[in-house]
């Protein structure tokens, strides 16, 4: 067994296979993901992003290929695994006739946590996600927040090396997502290397690293949001042009650089190019007599990626 | 299952002891039940139950003049007149609902709160979850079983003012841990419907629908079923003794089937001393007995030996299965 030190990679899958019956819900992935990155995990609902996670924490049984956590085999030493790695469920429960203190106890027992530690652990964990004030509320009187909140302490208080969130800001409120997100944040400034899944592809864009786009079981795409922009919408610099009181497609088709323009809405245009031309596009709007009331620099979104990715497989199929 | 997943399962020795964390989730079912209003609506509900049939046999004891050495165990088997059942018999039937009450929802709440999956990606095994929910369950049915047998000690202390002597509590102690047998039996095969039901509701009914075919219908059609394939002269009472014998030996071995037999024939075993066989007896067999001496505790411990075996092979068997399907199932909703 390989010390866990010395590979860069928390966890590698190799035609990782999950079968049902014939249905095959993880087909063959490969799948490495570094030590202190966040990971993104993405894809419609039924794509195989949960059967994936829970292949890495040994909690179904693999159908082929391997997975290695840690340096660690989850289906030989599924404690050694689960030892170092939290979890976080979608839609995480925790006992409701106990305090959040005692939930998180008794998992310190799971653990076996030296008992003189774990009160300042637990405390330590609480603080760091803003729930100190309610450590001795009973957990029924928790918004859906603040126990998502709790499951991100626990695997603070566990001392966690990989963090594997499934689905952390389904529900949530703009608010308590951003607040997760923050705590996610904190989480790659520790060194833990998090892994989450997601379908809220603006959140997921903010904080990950890289992502893999999911679809029937394969990994369709890896890579960084930008890569995985390149690779779907093609190559090219995309800006947003509003103006008024000229013809803009005709005006922008003679700037040298630019491929095609697409109308968005009234008076709005979508310009690909093959450089930075907003400096050139600026001054022909003026100078052929219109005003130029916006001029953007478009990020490649991550829903654009995702949509266009699942356009383009519909029509291939 | 293809055949990858087959030989996957071969090499893959799993590492670690399958008892890591059996202690603190223990602990915490324990703890659980003892806090629980639920404990207390059962604890009530025994009480009741037990204290009825005590009390009135009590009064009925304390009007006993003639000598009896077993006096303080005819609390327990005695029917008092004003009502038609005694406390070992009111016993039988509500241990099995306060066993049902403990077990039936303890695997799939987990599963319905979304717990499971958060307690099992630490590091425990799914056999420590199981076993240490089962020995939480049976431990709490042990404290109500025991608190119970010392009411009824005690009560009988004060109203008939003679203290027990040895072999009665020896006597007593064999029923405690048969009736905390009995009782895991019927917390074993509530655990298994709260493993193969998601629904908490669908489990207590099929438990308590299992304990009321065993109470109420089993006895019923076992002398139907006996009927229907003995010949008609010697369900007459006109065959064989060997036909006679044979009638009677099946209509006993279908009744065991039942753990409230078992239970119920353990007890007589071990609380009437005077008890020689639990099966038929040929007048032939009891030439030179003494009618109504009781025999010694270590007779009658073998006398009802096979039925103590059953009962914890029942509970073994059927957590077997509960333990199969559970390490079987999915854990994601």
């Amino acid at each position: 067994m390989a010390n866990p030190a010395e590979t860069p990679n928390v966890v590698e899958a190799r035609g990782l296979l999950k079968l049902y019956g014939t249905q095959r819900a993880v087909d063959a992935i490969d799948l490495d993901i570094r030590r202190g990155e966040i990971f993104g995990l993405l894809g419609p609902n039924g794509a195989g992003k949960t059967t994936t996670i829970l292949m890495m924490l040994g909690l179904t049984e693999i159908s082929g290929g391997t997975v290695s956590v840690l340096g660690y085999d989850p289906v030989r030493q599924p404690l050694e695994v689960k030892r170092r790695v939290g979890y976080l469920p979608d839609a995480v429960g925790f006992y409701d006739h106990l305090t959040a203190r005692e939930n998180l106890r008794y998992t310190a027992r799971l653990l076996d946590l030296p008992r003189r530690q774990t009160d300042a652990r637990i405390e330590e964990a609480l603080n760091s996600v803003n729930l100190a004030d309610v450590i001795d509320k009973r957990v029924s009187t928790y918004s859906r927040g603040m126990r998502q909140r709790l499951g991100i302490a626990e695997i603070v208080m566990k001392k966690a090396e990989v963090a594997i969130l499934d689905e952390p800001t389904s529900g949530l409120d703009p608010h308590a997502t951003f607040e997760l997100l923050e705590m996610i944040r904190r989480l790659k400034e520790a060194g833990v290397a998090v892994l989450l899944s997601s379908h809220l592809l603006d959140r997921v864009q903010s904080v990950c690293d890289r992502v893999a786009l999911f679809n029937r079981g394969r990994i369709a795409l890896i890579g960084t949001v930008v890569e995985l922009a390149n690779q779907v919408l093609g190559a090219g610099h995309p800006i947003l042009v509003e103006a008024s009181g000229t013809d803009v497609p005709a005006a922008l088709g003679s700037v040298p650089g630019v491929q095609n323009v697409t109308q968005e809405r009234a008076a709005t245009w979508r310009v690909v190019a093959d450089r930075d031309v907003r400096a050139a596009v600026a001054q022909r709007i003026v100078t052929s007599g219109g005003s130029l009331l916006r001029l953007d620099n478009l990020q490649p979104s991550l829903e654009e990626v995702y949509t266009s990715y699942f356009e383009q497989a519909r029509n291939a199929a | 299952m293809p055949p990858s997943a087959g030989t996957q399962r071969v090499a893959g020795r799993r590492e670690g002891s399958p008892f890591t964390g059996l202690g603190p989730v223990f602990m915490k079912e324990f703890s659980d039940h003892l806090s629980s209003a639920r404990m207390m609506v059962l604890m009530l509900f025994v009480i009741a139950f037990g204290a009825l049939p005590v009390g009135l046999s009590l009064q009925e004891l304390r009007n006993v003049t003639e000598s009896d050495p077993f006096l303080f165990l005819r609390i327990f088997t005695s029917a008092p007149q004003r009502v038609p059942f005694s406390f070992t018999a009111s016993l039988t039937l509500v241990i099995p609902l306060l066993a049902i009450g403990l077990g039936f929802d303890s695997v799939n709440s987990e599963f319905n709160r979304r717990t499971l999956s958060r307690v099992l990606s630490q590091p425990i095994y799914r056999d420590a979850l199981l076993l240490g929910k089962f020995l939480g369950g049976l431990a709490t049915l042990s404290v109500a079983l025991v608190a119970l047998w010392l009411i009824v000690l005690g009560a009988g202390l004060l109203l008939l003012g003679i203290p027990p002597r040895g072999v009665e509590v020896a006597r007593g102690l064999g029923f405690l841990v048969v009736a905390i047998a009995f009782g895991g039996v019927w917390l074993a095969i509530s655990m298994l419907f709260s493993v193969l039901f998601r629904s908490t509701a669908t489990s207590a009914l099929c438990a308590l629908g299992v304990w009321l075919f065993f109470a109420i219908l089993w006895p019923l059609i076992v002398p139907v079923l006996v009927l229907a394939v003995t010949p008609t002269n010697v369900a007459m009472g006109m065959g064989r003794l060997d036909e006679t014998l044979a009638m009677i030996q099946m209509q006993s071995t279908l009744e065991r089937l039942s753990p409230n037999t078992l239970f119920g024939e353990a007890v007589i075993g071990l609380l009437n001393p005077e008890t020689r066989t639990l099966g038929p007896i040929i007048p032939s067999q009891m030439r030179g007995a003494i009618m109504g001496a009781p025999l010694p505790l270590d007779q009658s411990l073998l006398l009802i030996w096979p039925q103590v075996t059953g009962l914890v092979a029942a509970m073994i068997v059927v957590f077997a299965i509960a333990y199969v399907v559970f390490q079987r199932e999915e854990v994601r909703a």
